[in-house]
């Protein structure tokens, strides 16, 4: 009873706080479009049309389309896709690896425990980018390429979220009874540690979401992103500039569906963080 | 302070020496061989051997990483594999370029950003301090290339006023600051929301501590409490930041020079990149890593002067 009141007040603040809600509904939007980008594409991404290069937005083509008489629209809802995914999936695979490695290094403590944070602290003095760039190099062109790179990108800043905490929880009362009655490392981490920072977690997942969405595409802009012909968003901004006299709306469009998708997850994040931090709420 | 600054400093010789490392082997273990690169596809295989023996790669890899740290301690990065032309001149020539440029980037950050947070967390929800908030959060979601682009195609495209490429004539500062105007601008706008941002929670914060309630308490007027209690203290945690700052704005800095051909470091590396030049890579990296550690060094140093408790820990 007195869970479900909790996440019951957790939603009416939810719903009353502004920043969230619209960040929330913007975010949902773009997840259902990149779900049905594939039927809502008027155009195939892909298919060239010569005699329509660089044809200005107009009624047949909303976005206009590119150098090569690309549909521009189509390809940003595919490119929006694609960043989604990238997104997610390197967002929730650095969270699992990077929480994990928090928790255990706080756990553990002593010599282990300097070694990780010391570790991840270096990694986290490389610009994202620069970074990015470096295991971009080691690894080679290639979706899955780019999401492990960006994975590498978010431990660090997990790990950070599951340490601090967790210094304080494993001096607590419940921590200590279930050493008492034998309970072992990985369970007590597992079921007594993370379900206290669990909050923290998903709060900051939604604003690195925003992040690693912006890391995509920059590392598509730099040229080290997933290779052409996939449309990405970033990709449409770099081969756009080229043309940004006599058609800027190549990269205009797909500049702006980068800047509505991080700013769609910063706003839910922060407005999360903004409800769930007890200490604002309370202002 | 004398023992704080010698034992910080002593904390940043192993980081940069793991930082050096990690660049060293992570360009190692980057697929494509250097002498395969510079002679091309179609070279024999005795050629890339000799080439190989003459650039010092047949020898093992802590040999020449031994090497290359000793070249460093001399400030030589070696030669580059595609043109053969020692790196430290073209780093010499790129370096001032990114400097000007981040160096630009922080000073409008902070003349804009610092004023501005201090005004949004002091009127609290109202309509400015939404405005404010969306604004900043709007900063920190555009990619500082898509910024880049839009007051490219506005200010040089459509307003001819700017140039649109270029990083100008170094020794010409009339023409250096032309050419810098709008790659600063970007990234100093984007600094401005993250300092904006940084600056409210840390004022916000500081209202709420006791000694804030105190001196309102004993009847100082609202301009005292705000100059002398609120704002040196909440400014302490910004100034604890510019660690962090200066790895957004070095980020930041390639993405912006790559978008006005601002011939600096981080074209540098995206130019070495696109021919495969390792060393020059390499080097790049490591100007790049030292850069970061130096400045959080300085930031330390900063921090330990303003702030004594940080001393004594």
């Amino acid at each position: 009873m007195q869970r479900l009141s909790k996440g019951r007040k957790l939603l009416k603040t939810f719903l009353r706080n502004r920043t969230s809600f619209i960040g929330a509904c913007m975010s949902l939007a773009l997840i259902i479009i990149a779900i049905f980008s594939y039927w809502l594409a008027p155009y195939d991404p892909l298919k060239q049309n010569v005699y329509h290069r660089l044809t200005p937005p107009e009624m047949i083509h909303i976005f206009g389309t590119d150098e090569y008489g690309r549909d521009v629209f189509s390809r940003v809802l595919t490119g929006a896709r694609i960043s989604l995914f990238v997104g997610i999936v390197s967002v929730a695979l650095g969270m699992i690896i990077g929480t994990m490695m928090g928790m255990v290094a706080g756990y553990a403590g002593g010599k282990l425990e300097t070694a990780i944070m010391r570790f991840l602290d270096i990694m986290m003095s490389f610009p994202d980018e620069v970074f990015g760039v470096m295991v971009m190099i080691v690894l080679g062109p290639g979706m899955l390429n780019v999401i492990i790179a960006i994975t590498i990108l978010m431990i660090p800043r997990f790990a950070r979220v599951g340490h601090a905490p967790t210094l304080g929880i494993k001096e607590m009362d419940h921590i200590v009874s279930a050493k008492a009655i034998g309970a072992g490392s990985g369970r007590i981490i597992i079921r007594h540690i993370l379900p206290n920072i669990f909050g923290d977690v998903l709060v900051m997942s939604s604003l690195w979401l925003g992040t690693a969405i912006r890391l995509e595409a920059s590392l598509s802009f730099l040229g080290v992103g997933v290779p052409p012909p996939t449309p990405t968003l970033g990709n449409m901004v770099r081969v756009g500039v080229d043309f940004l006299a006599s058609g800027p709306w190549v990269s205009l469009f797909a500049g702006l569906a980068i800047l509505f998708a991080v700013f769609a997850f910063n706003l839910l994040g922060d407005g999360l963080r903004d409800i769930t931090d007890p200490k604002l709420y309370a202002r | 302070m004398l023992a704080f600054s010698i034992r910080r400093i002593l904390v940043a010789i192993p980081t940069l020496l793991i930082v050096l490392t990690i660049t060293f082997v992570l360009i190692r273990i980057a697929p494509g061989d250097p002498a395969e690169v510079r002679l091309g596809d179609y070279a024999s295989k005795e050629a890339v051997e000799a080439l190989r023996r003459q650039m010092g790669l047949d020898r093992p890899m802590w040999v020449q990483y031994l090497e290359a740290l000793k070249g460093l301690l001399q400030a030589d990065f070696g030669r580059s594999i595609i043109n053969g032309r020692p790196i430290s001149g073209d780093l010499k020539r790129a370096l001032p370029y990114t400097i000007q440029l981040t160096l630009f980037g922080i000073i409008f950050g902070a003349l804009f950003g610092i004023p501005t947070g201090v005004y949004s967390a002091l009127r609290r929800n109202t309509l400015t301090d939404y405005i404010g908030r969306t604004l900043s959060l709007g900063g920190l979601s555009i990619p500082s290339f898509y910024l880049g682009i839009l007051l490219m195609l506005v200010f040089s495209i459509h307003i001819p006023l700017f140039p649109v490429v270029g990083g100008g004539d170094i020794h010409d500062l009339a023409d250096n600051l032309y050419h810098l105007f709008l790659p600063g601008l970007t990234l100093g706008l984007v600094m401005t929301a993250y300092v904006t941002r940084m600056t409210r929670s840390s004022v916000l914060n500081t209202l709420n501590e006791d000694f804030i309630r105190t001196a309102r308490a004993k009847g100082l007027s609202e301009r005292k409490v705000i100059y002398k209690h609120l704002l040196r203290n909440a400014l302490l945690s910004i100034v604890a930041l510019i660690g962090v700052y200066s790895i957004i704005l070095t980020g930041g800095s390639v993405m912006v020079e790559i978008v006005f051909s601002r011939p600096g470091l981080g074209r540098m590396m995206i130019g070495a990149l696109k021919q495969r030049d390792y060393t020059t890579l390499q080097a790049v990296m490591i100007v790049f890593a030292t850069f970061v550690v130096l400045i959080n060094l300085i930031a330390d140093l900063i921090y330990g002067l303003v702030d004594p408790r940080v001393r004594r820990k």
